[in-house]
């Protein structure tokens, strides 16, 4: 998924237990996805992507730690 | 232009303010450039003082995040007024700015510890409130040039940005 001008897009996805979520940052400054349950905190520079594997189910509200504006969510499904 | 001495947050709203007031009319496009540009300097400034003197974790991070961030815009902000040839124009308010970001630092640097991790974030806060009620009430809205409006509005989010992890960090120091 893509993040660009401070919005992850889209905001909310879907994916199953064992996918790999996988973040384009194409602003020109860094940003995190910070699970607020906890369960991963991805520094993703900028114009880089980084990726995570989604271990558990449920769902997962995220954020990025610089600009908490910035909110999303992953529905995992077994 | 008047100035009077009052507390740093409440000068720093009436100074967003008074932007317009200041000029007269609304602001160009030059002076648009050199007060955002000015604003990020100061806060690159201020970073760097609070990464002289704090040993608390969040407070650095803090720190080196608005070091990293505003560095990015204002080179962002050069490349576009090289390229639309428009120079920035010094003017009042980037001159009242950067009297009071001294005056602030004057201040900070009397502090330490935990005393100068609460006045640095709490200044951080209440700096980028009146740079954002500026940018969105009075530099946004006066842009001519399309292209600078636009930096202009991405830079607003990210310091929105900048806001709430500063109201994060001065939630934590408590």
């Amino acid at each position: 998924m893509r993040i660009e001008k401070l919005g992850f897009t889209p905001a909310q996805v879907s994916a199953h237990v064992g996918d790999t979520i996988e973040w384009v940052n194409a602003d020109f400054i860094a940003h995190t996805a910070t699970a607020r349950n906890g369960a991963w905190d991805v520094m993703i520079p900028a114009n880089a992507k980084r990726s995570v594997v989604l271990k558990a189910d449920g769902t997962v509200d995220y954020y990025c730690k610089l600009h908490p504006n910035m909110t999303g969510s992953v529905s995992v499904a077994k | 232009m008047m100035f009077v001495r009052i507390s740093g947050a409440l000068a720093a709203l009436l100074l967003a303010s008074g932007i317009a007031c200041a000029q007269g009319a609304k602001p160009t496009d030059p002076q648009i450039a050199h007060i955002a540009y000015t604003a990020g300097q100061l806060d690159i400034e201020a970073a760097q003082q609070a990464l002289q003197k704090s040993k608390n974790k969040e407070v650095r991070d803090f720190a080196t995040n608005m070091e990293t961030d505003h560095k990015a815009v204002n080179d962002k902000a050069l490349a576009l007024v090289k390229k639309l040839n428009v120079k920035p124009e010094d003017n009042d308010t980037s001159k009242a700015m950067t009297k009071q970001a001294a005056e602030k630092r004057a201040e900070l640097a009397k502090l330490s510890g935990a005393a100068f991790d609460k006045a640095y974030i709490d200044n951080e806060v209440a700096y980028h409130k009146a740079v954002n009620g500026a940018l969105e009430k009075t530099l946004i809205p006066s842009a001519s040039n399309g292209e600078l409006k636009d930096l202009l509005t991405t830079g607003l989010k990210i310091f929105q940005g900048h806001e709430q992890h500063a109201e994060h960090v001065a939630a934590d120091l408590k």
